[in-house]
């Protein structure tokens, strides 16, 4: 059936179990642990650079909202006595969060907010959502019990208070919570001046109470209402912030609230990123560093980003997707061992088991690379393990190398590409990188009009993309780009050269006075023909021969960087490829799946004896598979007694022919019985359904049914 | 212009009562006499209705305190079980002549707990020689709650057996409240709107200390010419008043303008008003960001309103699973086949025609559809094979 993913729980798992399981199933579990260990710091390193990742996206629309929660009770902070006060009537402030579509993404932005402003606003929030709020009643009980709850948190439970708060629990209402609101900020006053002041100086004297409506959209309109009315009866006395969840478009206020409501708010609108561009860090940030060993294949990013972009817009489901690559990777591959950092690579290759060293023999990549090889030495890479050894960890060091110097290599051709006209080879990084990824990019069509489009760049933007490119590379930690910059500068010395030269040569406005003497029509077209002529086949100018040298350089230096991964030897160990596997796991077809079970029992169940060709019934199949199929060459309706005698016909088939043909008439109880059973659980998947048409008869509900 | 008389209460209160509630002189002497005298029973529930902001609980309220009537006062809202609001009842009774501290409230969950209690309160008050006034703000509510709430409180009088007059709010007619049986029926007092003069007039009333009294009344003039044609609430369009006069001050603390020179100010405000009109009062931009703007007197253009961020992204099959659903709730089975087909066969031109005289069906409204008409169009308009994946059927529920 259908697997839907649940990342918590599959954490869950891999915590509990131990590394003994994690190698349960492969043969040699001698690494296992050492894999598992692996594989748990790299995903934990993962994990805090997302984390830190996703901080700083946030940090913007953070800080926004910090300065209008302090600027909106600045009123009630001073208590001011104004005219424009006093007449204008209170709204609550609040603040419409536009958060995208995908709505997986937004618990951690919340979480990330409500610490957020615990820490510098105020420890009075409560954060509500829609499913626990059906009612006015149990919203308002909702709301009570956390910011009542968060205030023992902060009193670091004194029992008397914990008493009289589960006195108030009993009357919901807002004039208790007002009552609490106005002891808890005495008492915090008093305490204050003594001692405390240095600790909490971050909260104010009266921090504002904030109600955070994660999901304003599936609020129900009534609830909402109500709420809004009664809060700003008593906004006076209690400084409500609401911030109102919307992952839609902020229109929604004004279609759930009507103007006699939203007029009591003070709506300000703050935008969150999109997710598109937090994908684009994210990856920027995961993938395209040498700071860990782990990489993903061309196709299995393609997978991870179809889902992206194609289902839901989830950054948190991208990186759950990656988490289960790290894991399938380190479960599947037991040469994942040496998937470790360059430090201790050296010492995870020498403890290498002989059965280890066969597995590094076996892999596709290595192969090839032995039959490069002189045969001298190819008999030492194939018989003697330390040679092996030494050649493998140079080969990974190689491959390490690789991954840099093709990171910044694809940010230089990312700078030349990103800007053309139509975008050819895409206009974000990641397709660049897929591309790249997938097969030698310089052989597609792509690359070739993206190089004719290059060609014809003018020249400040081909001057700011190469400083542009300089800059990469000196940041890169790759060690043999010295050259590369060298040239690049020079490059960037001859425009300017060219520059200065350009302006002390003015041959063609010297040709156009010229022109201007010359009164005669027919010299005049004679000239104009011959400068034509002149100009068609001239020699390239000095710029567009140096424009040709750069995009011939550039083309030369991505041959050279950007060979796909797996035209590497040993890429098996660092990069994750078997996007079957992922795509099983997080885009499951559950009809598909189903289809296949009942047709083809084999793919499923692994038994030699259920293998047979398309288009026969064998008996041997469960019963729900041959009535499946059966059924499958049936109409609309389908008449139960003829299903059932097929079916025993079926059944009958390869067992004693003699007994069959005794008892042809009367079926027999045990079929009869089976034939039922598989019946029934064939309504259960919902492929037929009892029909009132014809009692003794099913109705078909797939592929042409009603 | 009728001056309030009444025998029982100071001339002096009146009057100061009057200067209170302006264009309500009428309702306020009604409901005077109404009241009658502090000891006499009272009609036993009152009803008055009116559109919003018509100064119905106001004037209750301003009524009942500058005279010095008792009273609880509760806003039906935010009382939203019966037993919040009995309970918030009681409180207010012991708190209503606070000589002692209010003693815990007692649970109170059915009506007839409600009136045992109350009649204990009012004796423990030594309230029984008067008249006890409940004002239940926004009573629509109540109709919501159990069915004996609303009847019980129309005889409330009766049943305790004491002085006690309950007076309903709303904003509705007393029809729409009417239970089926064995009600009594409340005295109805209709509240109507204030009129364009009475607006003017009260408005114009508070005006603030550093300028004078005309000429923020001629502000409001101008104001109430903009805004009156859109939103006649009292309370927003003070509100919109206390936003915009800043702006109409500027000339005269420039110094360029005087207070009397009507017209230049008017100049100077109206554009900005209309700009008000599309901004502030459909709140698309909320009113510190227009405080704010005027401080610096940007341009509101760089301040998006809420309405400029429709546009939404979605996924790319949600795209297309939504551009299914729509075509399949608003198409006729029968041309399925004509549009998403490659090769189907011709329309007769006749037919086609026919088409153009049925109502749109747009107009109809949404139709349902099967799930798998859905998918079958939504695999026919997505141009590439679209594996039938889990992701796509969770999408759909």
């Amino acid at each position: 059936g259908c697997f839907v993913f649940k990342p918590s729980a599959k954490k869950r798992k891999l915590s509990q179990r131990t590394a003994h399981d994690f190698g349960i199933r492969n043969d040699n579990s001698e690494d296992t642990e050492l894999r598992f260990v692996t594989c748990q710091s790299l995903w934990n390193q993962i994990k805090s650079e997302t984390e830190k990742v996703q901080e700083d996206l946030n940090k913007q629309l953070l800080d926004n909202l910090v300065s209008f929660l302090s600027r909106s009770h600045f009123e009630f902070q001073e208590k001011t006595t104004e005219w424009t006060c006093r007449m204008k009537f209170r709204e609550i402030p609040t603040a419409a969060l536009v958060l995208g579509v995908n709505v997986t993404d937004h618990d951690l932005t919340f979480r990330s907010l409500s610490d957020f402003l615990q820490n510098n606003i105020t420890p009075y929030i409560a954060l509500l959502e829609a499913k626990d709020c059906p009612g006015i009643k149990n919203l308002m009980q909702k709301l009570m019990g956390q910011l009542m709850n968060c205030y023992i948190d902060v009193d670091s439970l004194e029992d008397e208070d914990y008493v009289q708060v589960s006195q108030n629990r009993i009357r919901c209402s807002m004039s208790s919570l007002i009552k609490w609101y106005e002891s808890v900020t005495k008492k915090t006053d008093s305490e204050m001046p003594s001692k405390k002041r240095t600790s909490s100086s971050t909260h104010w004297q009266s921090p504002p109470v904030i109600v955070i409506f994660k999901d304003m959209e599936s609020f129900t309109t009534k609830v909402l209402q109500d709420f809004i009315v009664i809060s700003s009866q008593h906004i006076h006395e209690l400084p409500l912030v609401l911030i109102f969840g919307i992952a839609t478009s902020p229109m929604i206020i004004h279609r759930l609230l009507p103007h006699s409501v939203s007029s009591l708010l003070c709506i300000e609108l703050f935008q969150s990123l999109s997710c598109k561009d937090h994908l684009s860090t994210i990856i920027d940030k995961l993938l395209l560093t040498d700071q860990f060993p782990f990489k993903l294949g061309g196709k299995v990013l393609q997978v991870l980003i179809n889902i992206f972009l194609y289902h839901d817009f989830s950054v948190q489901n991208f990186i759950k997707g990656f988490q289960l690559c790290i894991v399938e990777h380190f479960y599947s591959q037991p040469l994942s061992v040496l998937c470790c950092p360059l430090v201790d690579l050296q010492r995870r290759v020498n403890s290498l088991s002989h059965d280890q060293c066969e597995n590094i023999r076996r892999l596709p990549s290595f192969r090839r690379y032995v039959e490069k090889q002189e045969s001298g030495k190819q008999v030492a890479l194939l018989t003697t393990d330390n040679f092996l050894k030494e050649e493998t960890q140079k080969l990974l060091e190689d491959l390490h190398v690789y991954h840099e110097n093709y990171v910044s290599v694809l940010r230089c051709l990312h700078v030349f590409t990103s800007s053309l006209p139509k975008y050819p080879l895409g206009k974000q990084i990641r397709e660049l990188h897929c591309a790249c990824l997938e097969n030698q990019v310089w052989e597609t069509e792509e690359y070739e009009s993206s190089l004719q489009l290059a060609r014809m760049l003018n020249k400040s933007d081909l001057v700011t993309m190469l400083q542009q490119c300089v800059e990469i590379l000196l940041s890169s930690s790759g060690k043999e780009f010295d050259k590369t910059v060298e040239r690049l500068k020079k490059f960037l010395t001859q425009f300017q050269n060219l520059e200065e030269a350009f302006q002390e040569q003015d041959v063609s406005v010297s040709s156009q006075k010229e022109l201007q003497k010359k009164t005669d029509l027919y010299h005049l077209q004679k000239t104009l023909l011959e400068l034509k002529e002149s100009r068609r086949s001239k020699k390239l100018t000095k710029f567009e021969m140096l424009r040709f040298e750069v995009v011939d350089y550039i083309d030369s230096l991505v041959r050279k960087y950007l060979v796909p991964a797996d035209h590497r030897t040993l890429h098996e160990i660092l990069y994750f490829n078997t996007a079957a596997v992922l795509r099983g796991h997080l885009n499951a077809a559950p009809r598909t799946a189903l289809h296949t079970a009942l047709n083809n029992p084999h793919w499923y169940l692994k038994n030699q004896a259920l293998k047979c060709d398309g288009g026969s019934i064998s008996n041997k199949a469960p019963d729900i598979c041959i009535v499946y199929k059966l059924h499958l060459e049936c109409g609309r309706l389908i008449n139960l007694v003829d299903w059932l005698e097929a079916f025993s016909t079926v059944v009958m088939a390869g067992e004693e022919p003699n007994a069959g043909t005794a008892s042809s008439d009367q079926v027999d109880d045990i079929i009869h019985a089976r034939f039922i059973r598989a019946v029934s659980e064939l309504e259960l998947l919902g492929f037929i359904k009892p029909s009132k048409q014809k009692t003794d008869h099913v109705a078909r509900l797939t592929w042409g049914g009603c | 212009m009728p001056n309030l008389e009444h025998p029982a209460y100071p001339a002096a209160a009146l009057l100061h009562l009057e200067s209170l509630v302006p264009c309500r002189e009428s309702q306020v002497s009604l409901l005077l006499s109404i009241f009658g005298e502090r000891q006499q029973f009272s009609f036993p529930s009152i009803f008055i209705y009116g559109h919003t902001s018509s100064g119905k609980t106001y004037v209750m309220q301003t009524l009942l305190n500058t005279l010095q009537l008792p009273h609880v006062f509760v806003n039906c809202v935010e009382c939203f079980t019966s037993r919040l609001l009995l309970e918030e009842i009681l409180i207010q009774l012991q708190s209503c002549s606070s000589e002692t501290e209010p003693t815990s409230p007692v649970p109170c969950d059915t009506f007839n707990d409600f009136v045992r209690l109350f009649k204990q309160a009012l004796v423990s008050r030594e309230l029984q020689h008067q008249t006890l006034y409940i004002v239940l703000d926004r009573a629509e509510q109540l109709r919501e709650m159990e069915a004996n709430i609303l009847p019980a409180f129309l005889r409330l009088q009766e049943l305790t057996d004491s002085n006690v007059t309950v007076v309903l709010l709303s904003e509705i007619v007393w029809e729409l409240f009417r239970p089926n049986v064995g009600c009594f029926d409340p005295l109805t007092l209709y509240f109507p709107d204030y009129s364009i003069g009475h607006l003017q007039k009260i408005l114009s009333q508070n005006h603030p200390p550093e300028y004078t009294a005309d000429f923020y009344a001629a502000y409001i003039n101008i104001l109430l010419g903009v805004f009156y044609m859109v939103c006649r609430d009292l309370k927003e369009l003070r509100h919109l008043a206390v936003l915009n006069f800043s702006k109409y001050c500027e000339p005269v603390v420039r110094g360029e303008a005087n207070e009397r020179d009507t017209r230049k100010l008017w100049k100077n405000i109206e554009p900005h008003l209309k700009k008000a009109m599309q901004t502030v009062y459909l709140r698309e931009i909320s009113s510190s960001q227009w405080e704010r703007l005027q401080r610096d007197d940007g341009e509101p253009g760089q301040l998006k309103g809420l309405s400029a961020h429709t546009h939404v992204e979605l996924p790319y099959y949600s795209k297309f699973l939504l551009i299914a659903a729509y075509l399949a709730s608003y198409n006729p089975v029968r041309t399925d086949k004509r549009f998403f087909l490659k090769h189907h066969g011709k329309i007769k031109k006749s037919n086609f025609m026919k088409k153009h005289e049925k109502t749109s069906n747009h107009l109809l409204g949404p139709k349902p559809f099967p799930l798998d008409r859905l998918l079958a169009i939504l695999y026919s308009i997505v141009d590439k094979r679209v594996a039938p994946t889990a992701n796509i059927f969770s999408q759909v529920s």
